[in-house]
């Protein structure tokens, strides 16, 4: 039967189990649009700037583990896109983003609103494409798919242009793939996982470093079997975190900048570093030369360019973690390292994360503390990018896995509140908490307007400290406390969320923080609460920029207040 | 860490953009190309490209995985340490006059080189080699006066019977 390009997309979307998109219509993808009126089935949410469809799109497709789809029309609604497909690319996530275009005719012509987005997203995709055929939809879309799930996931651009969108032509999903050039990797080479497996038994003191790549492959079980079978500490990365039980013995924080000084020192002390579905960022690794300067290496990682790129490896397995884990865990003995244990146990009672006591004061730390709590460390957390980002990482438990939404890799401000969106649309039934930095919010809040629109469960919790809070703490430490740009006003966040009929509360006790939490809960539907928290606190342990991790420094005050760790399972 | 030049040969798929991500890769990377040569394989739709890039054997690695990871790349080899003919092809446009032509056309002998145009004050010579022979053959017409030179870059396959990728 004939199709139009538009129909043929849709279709195609279906078979590959699309139900949302997010977007923003144009001129040039006005006949896609028109044809969903004849497909109920694919729900749109309609978003309020694009670059929140891109984050939604991957707030999706990280909840769900499904690429996460976003429309936009061409030019401005193709650049607007830009951020979070970056954004997604650099925390190997799979969206698909679909960009129309101008008309064939017209393209190289500067027509209106044409704009070369294969060529500004070259660096930015995992693979684009322009269609230039209407033959052809069907085909790229199935590609698409494929490449953005397959091996380490990322980003995809379909460019359609407009009259490929209306040409009606055969639509067949039937034909195969054929890539010569795409053939990632899935299972460990047999001699490299012996290897492993060896290194493991013969080490006295490793660790385990678990990386994205272990949410992604879903390997939470694959993990914890290795881990407890060989009784090896996991310290997670950033992307990382809910990886493995927080509230797990055998969980040992995570490493980096803003990691647990615990954590970032037992990295210097181990003899094993086993690294699983990591990359070795420099926020991760602070000065790569002094890095585990003590441990051997075993990185698994589906991604054969990521091995060796950063750090030296002495055992790499390219393939899938959790077909990799699976394949080891077989070669894995039971064992103890109860020395290395009790040392461990020694380090993290001697360095605990800590705050200042000033019990008179809501401290941003406090208030994720008690939201973690609320929640039983089982919310879906989204957060900004700043101090309040690294303060949910540190305070929040997580008890569920896959838990955390953060930008790691791009550290892209106003990720918060179109992920979240994302995540809500994902996971209907679940508590969904967004974290926000009063500057993050303000980069991306007109997607209230979205979440008032599709009725969306969001509890939004703003750490309002007047500031551009990470980068006011740098100036604080490196630039002589000069504040140059980073005092921040913003609106009356109540008032804002109540123009957007979402109910909202200032708290500016501490005493008001715990009923604040527990209203916001009870509330059926969003709720905005906006935390006026201590303006000048700062985010510790903290390893500064161009030192190892053993340098960490940690607070710098004396008065300590920690809160009580659950060891059970 | 010590740097040499590395001679890599690709194959890739025969499709619009695909030398556009090639170079973006090179530059965004900041891996040091010096030449690139491209044309068809003995494969239908399917493109050979040598790329010669001085860098050190971890860099290249490095190079060479991420070319790899390009959907439309299929394979890529680095081809340095193995037994490998290497040429390129230059056109020189050398000045020459009555009394420097013989002089020319004796240099130009000697490299097993072609004079390919002839005209009034000028000689066009076609030379194939590696690049030290046309690195030479250009310095000893310098002395001349070069009017205009075009390189191919550097074209390569292993010795014997197997494919070199
Ligand atoms: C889009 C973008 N612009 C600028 C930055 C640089 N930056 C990093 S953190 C930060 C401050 C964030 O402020 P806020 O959201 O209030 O969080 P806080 O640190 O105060 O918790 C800035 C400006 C960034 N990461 N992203
Ligand atoms: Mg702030």
């Amino acid at each position: 039967m004939k199709m139009t390009g538009s129909q043929i997309l849709c279709e195609s979307l279906i078979k590959e189990g699309v139900d949302v998109i997010f977007g923003i219509l144009g001129g040039s993808i006005l006949p896609l649009y028109d044809t969903l009126t004849e497909y109920p089935q694919l729900r749109h949410v309609l978003v309020r700037h694009e670059q929140a469809a891109a984050h939604a799109a991957e707030g999706y497709a990280r909840v769900t583990g499904k690429p996460g789809v976003c429309f936009a029309t061409s030019g401005p609604g193709a650049t607007n896109l830009v951020t979070g497909i970056a954004n997604a690319f650099l925390d190997s996530t799979p969206v698909i983003a679909v960009t129309g275009q101008v008309a064939t005719p017209f393209i190289g012509k500067d027509a209106f609103q044409e704009i070369d987005i294969t060529g500004i997203t070259l660096p930015i995709t995992k693979h684009n494409y322009l269609v230039s055929d209407a033959a052809s939809v069907a085909q790229t879309v199935k590609e698409a798919f494929y490449v953005a799930r397959s091996g380490r996931p990322g980003p995809i651009l379909i460019d359609i242009p407009k009259d490929i969108q209306v040409n009606p032509v055969e639509f067949d999903y039937s034909a195969k793939l054929v890539m010569p050039g795409y053939k990632p990797t899935v299972n460990g080479h047999p001699t490299q996982l012996k290897k492993a497996a060896k290194l493991i038994a013969e080490a006295q003191r490793p660790v385990i470093i678990a990386g994205h790549g272990v949410i992604i492959s879903e390997a939470y079980e694959e993990l914890k079997e290795l881990a407890e079978k060989a009784q090896i500490p996991v310290i997670s990365t950033l992307l990382g975190i809910s990886s493995f039980p927080g509230s797990h013995i055998l969980s040992y924080g995570w490493l980096g900048m803003h990691g647990m000084a615990y954590s970032n020192k037992a990295i210097d002390a181990c003899d094993l570093v086993i690294a699983i579905g990591m990359r070795f960022d420099d926020r991760a690794t602070g000065k790569v030369s002094g890095f585990a300067p003590r441990a051997k290496v075993i990185h698994i990682d589906i991604d054969p360019a990521e091995i060796g790129k950063n750090v030296k490896v002495d055992v790499p397995i390219v393939g899938d973690v959790r077909n990799v884990l699976r394949s080891m865990n077989k070669y894995i003995e039971t064992m103890q390292h109860e020395e290395w244990m009790a040392e461990l146990e020694e380090l993290r009672a001697k360095h605990p994360l800590s705050v200042p006591d000033c019990s008179d004061k809501i401290l941003p730390q406090y208030v994720i503390h008690k939201i973690c709590q609320a929640t039983d460390g089982k919310a879906t957390v989204v957060t900004g990018v700043g101090q309040h980002q690294m303060w949910t990482a540190q305070y929040y438990t997580f008890n569920r896995h896959n838990g955390l939404l953060t930008s790691g890799g791009l550290g892209t401000m106003g990720f918060e509140l179109p992920a979240s969106v994302g995540a809500a649309v994902g996971r209907p039934d679940e508590d969904i908490w967004c974290i926000a930095g009063d500057g993050s919010f303000q980069m991306t809040m007109q997607e209230l307007g979205t979440i008032a629109q599709e009725n969306l469960n969001i509890k939004i919790a703003i750490m309002n400290n007047g500031y551009l809070g990470m980068v006011r703490q740098w100036q604080e430490m490196f630039y002589g406390k000069r504040y140059m740009a980073t005092p921040l006003g913003g609106p009356n966040f109540v008032k804002l969320a109540e123009a957007y009929c979402i109910p909202a509360l200032d708290v500016k006790r501490r005493e008001d923080v715990e009923p604040a939490i527990q209203k916001a809960k009870d509330h059926e539907g969003c709720f905005l609460l906006n935390f006026i928290v201590e303006p000048e606190e700062n985010v510790y342990p903290m390893v500064p920029p161009g030192a190892s991790l053993a340098e960490v420094m940690e607070t710098p005050r004396k008065e300590v207040l920690t809160w009580p760790r659950k060891s059970t399972l | 860490m010590a740097t040499q030049k590395h001679t890599i040969v690709a194959l890739v798929l025969d499709k619009p953009g695909v030398f556009n991500r090639i170079s973006s890769l090179f530059r965004r990377r900041g891996f040091n190309m010096e030449s690139i040569a491209v044309g068809h394989s003995e494969l239908p739709n399917i493109s050979r490209v040598t790329i010669v890039v001085d860098g050190s054997t971890v860099q290249v690695e490095q190079v060479r995985k991420q070319l790899e990871k390009n959907i439309d790349v299929v394979k890529v080899t680095d081809i340095t340490l193995r037994d490998t003919i290497i040429r390129e092809l230059a056109l020189i446009k050398v000045h020459a006059n009555s009394t420097t032509r013989s002089e020319i056309i004796q240099i130009v002998d000697i490299f097993r080189a072609k004079i390919v145009d002839v005209s009034g004050d000028s000689l066009t010579v076609e030379v194939t080699g590696d690049t030290p022979k046309v690195d030479t053959l250009y310095k000893l017409l310098k002395v001349f006066g070069i009017k205009e030179i075009a390189r191919t870059g550097c074209i390569a396959m292993t010795r014997g019977d197997n494919a070199s990728i």
